[in-house]
């Protein structure tokens, strides 16, 4: 199943199941959406609950609080993640923050659903996703996936949540054709395990996942047995998914898109210093983005951002240098 | 209208229409990439401004090469960029999006649409108090006018009587979506008519955007405020690459390519004998040179070195930065 039917899928289904379920952003309603994931739902569900907006998207996640607050499940869909800057405040300030202001009393079932990462040359103001902000929020669930499934089942989950959910996807995964696993009693927040392996654990999300898997087959012909996992949830963080495979394989590598400096990765690999400090047979490695805007050339938009055979030099760098 | 002007006029329409053309070929080629939006339909927009605002800065939006090449940027450096070569405007950073050059004063492709519009509110502050009056012109589409920054623009410059020209280039569409389906009329000067000089002109007519903004560029100047001008445009192709332009029917198309804002000029030259088919013959042979100069010269140019990622970071290269 394409990655973006999943997500279509999703929607659909939940808009066909519960009336009160919105879908608010730019294009998202006779065009489609920009990437396609709308697609139908207008002449399905037509314009009261399938809404084109302008660009303005403070106005699109603020008004999508409004309607969670008078009832309706919105999502509210931006084009990219550069432009959830814009809406901020409206995530920060107030969908986070409503419920506890209020003495737990205000329920705001809302999810901002936004595409972000380094996609193919978009330049700087096109190319981030802003996980590490929303996921150093207090009141914000962060899911990214990664893979149909998850698409899938995670966003169903989030649209029937009644806290505000930022969900975060990868342009280069709308067009990727995927396995499609069923899944039984979902939890959203339980990582996955790609791979098992004996000798470090990888621990990715989002499009890093797929370089990781390729860079793992290597690291096999290299004698190192990777496992792999994958986080789906980014806030809460599944930690001990995490602390019980480095307990296993006492070495941990990090692998994300995102700058390095104050990215995801610094947070796990903090958890893993608190929870793990003494099972660990080498510093923890970080392969992350560059601390660059990404450029927009494309030998240089690659050099900004871990790609597989990165992701194995530096492993092999590591562990010669650990002499593990 | 003098002769020397409609010829200039004709030139940088022509030579920025086939320097789209070009642009096209080359991503169908795949020498260019990423998002790549065509102004061609606006020419006259693009370069009606830039001849009439000679002077004082230019904050722009990511539809904007012809705007650039208009405002005297070298289509070799435009055509670098856009390949993202090293000899690009940007250095191969910023691409198609992302044209700046400061000795030129203009500032942007900015790709966070109406992000732009703050800033040249507060250039043209800057330029007021170091007292000099060639004003700020800010140009944005019709899906920009309906940002909350926007609002906050045209607000803070008609309150501080700042000397900026907002021109928005009414294509009718953001994208996919019309503008009749997100704002509550399709003339988008009405926002704007409380607060400043407001008028609608045909945007497919380059002497008309030439005398508007002329008009405009002296108002400012005498220190009166902000002034607002918005043209009646169409953009032939879809908004970049990836779009088809499925949105909008034929007929709707073929209603403005019937307006084609340089082969109209052309006639009107013609007829009132400004210039003669031997200007337009020779004329047009000298852009494909130029333009055939340009794509070889961005094609034979170096691709930028790994080792200039983190160029242009800083200033100076900052000691807590992770190389
Ligand atoms: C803040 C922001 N939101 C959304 C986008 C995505 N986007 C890029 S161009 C565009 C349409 C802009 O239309 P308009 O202002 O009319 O300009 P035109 O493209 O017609 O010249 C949109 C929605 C963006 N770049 N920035």
């Amino acid at each position: 199943m394409l990655y973006r039917s999943a997500l279509n899928k999703a929607i659909d289904e939940s808009m066909e199941a519960d009336s009160s379920v919105v879908i608010l952003g730019e294009d998202v309603g006779r065009y489609g959406g920009s990437y396609r994931v709308s697609e139908g739902l207008f002449s399905k569900y037509g314009e009261k609950r399938v809404i084109d907006t302008p660009i303005a998207e403070l106005s699109i996640v603020g008004n999508a609080i409004g309607m969670a607050i008078a009832g309706l499940r919105p999502i509210a869909e931006i084009m990219t993640a550069n432009f959830s800057l814009l809406a901020m405040d409206q995530i920060i300030n107030h969908a986070a923050k409503f419920r506890y202001m209020s003495g737990g009393k205000m329920t705001i079932p809302l999810t901002v659903r936004m595409p972000g990462g380094v996609s193919r040359q978009l330049a700087a103001q096109h190319s981030e996703n802003y996980e590490t902000l929303f996921s150093s929020i207090p009141g914000l669930i962060v899911l990214a996936a990664s893979n149909a499934s998850y698409a899938y089942y995670g966003l169903k989950w989030a649209i029937f949540s009644n806290d505000p959910v930022v969900f975060l996807e990868h342009e280069l995964l709308y067009p990727m054709d995927m396995e499609f696993r069923e899944i039984k009693n979902f939890d959203p927040f339980k990582a996955e395990i790609v791979k098992e392996g004996k000798d470090v654990t990888i621990i990715t999300y989002l499009k890093m996942r797929y370089d990781v898997i390729e860079a793992a087959k290597e690291l096999e012909k290299a004698g190192i047995n990777a496992e792999i996992i994958d986080l789906n949830s980014l806030r809460p963080l599944d930690i001990e998914t995490i602390a019980n495979s480095v307990k296993k394989t006492k070495k941990a590598v990090i692998v994300e898109e995102d700058h390095k400096t104050g990215g995801m990765g610094a947070e796990i690999l903090a958890q893993i210093t608190e929870k793990c400090f003494y099972d660990l047979d080498a510093p923890v490695l970080r392969i992350a983005g560059e601390d660059v805007p990404i450029p927009y050339n494309r030998k240089l938009e690659l050099a900004s951002i871990p790609t597989p055979e990165k992701i194995v030099k530096k492993i092999l760098e590591w562990k010669a240098e650990n002499g593990i | 209208m003098n002769s020397a002007r409609v010829k200039k006029f004709y030139y940088l329409m022509r030579l920025g229409r086939e320097f789209e053309l070009a642009a096209k070929r080359e991503y169908m080629n795949g020498n260019i990439a990423g998002f790549l939006h065509l102004d061609i339909g606006q020419e006259a927009v693009s370069v009606g401004t830039m001849q009439a605002f000679d002077k004082g800065d230019v904050f722009t939006h990511y539809r904007e090469h012809v705007l650039a090449i208009a405002r005297g940027m070298d289509p070799k450096l435009v055509m670098a960029e856009l390949f993202g070569k090293k000899t690009g405007i940007s250095r191969g950073k910023g691409g198609s999006m992302h044209l700046f050059e400061p000795k030129l004063d203009f500032y942007g492709g900015d790709a966070i649409v109406a992000g732009h519009l703050p800033i040249a509110v507060g250039c043209a502050y800057a330029r007021k108090i170091q007292g000099e009056n060639a004003g700020v012109f800010a140009i944005f589409g019709d899906g920009a006018s309906n940002a909350g920054a926007f609002f906050e623009s045209i607000n803070i410059a008609s309150a501080w009587k700042l000397p900026v020209i907002f021109f928005l280039e009414n294509n009718f569409y953001a994208i996919g979506t019309h503008i009749s389906w997100v704002s509550p009329f399709i003339e988008q000067f009405h926002k704007v008519k409380n607060y400043m000089p407001a008028k609608v002109i045909d945007g497919m007519n380059v002497c008309e955007v030439y005398d508007a903004v002329t008009e405009a560029k002296e108002y400012i100047e005498n220190g009166l405020g902000p002034y607002f001008i918005e043209a009646k445009t169409y953009r032939y192709e879809g908004h970049s690459m990836s779009d088809a332009g499925k949105y909008r029917s034929e007929e709707e198309l073929e209603i403005y390519k019937s307006k084609d804002p340089i082969e109209n000029l052309k006639k009107e030259a013609l007829k009132k004998g400004l210039a003669d088919e031997r200007y337009f013959r020779e004329t047009d042979a000298k852009i494909e040179h130029i333009i055939n100069e340009a794509v070889e010269f961005a094609k034979n140019s170096p691709e930028p070195d790994v080792e200039e990622l983190y160029d242009g970071v800083f200033c100076k290269e900052c000691e807590n930065v992770i190389p």
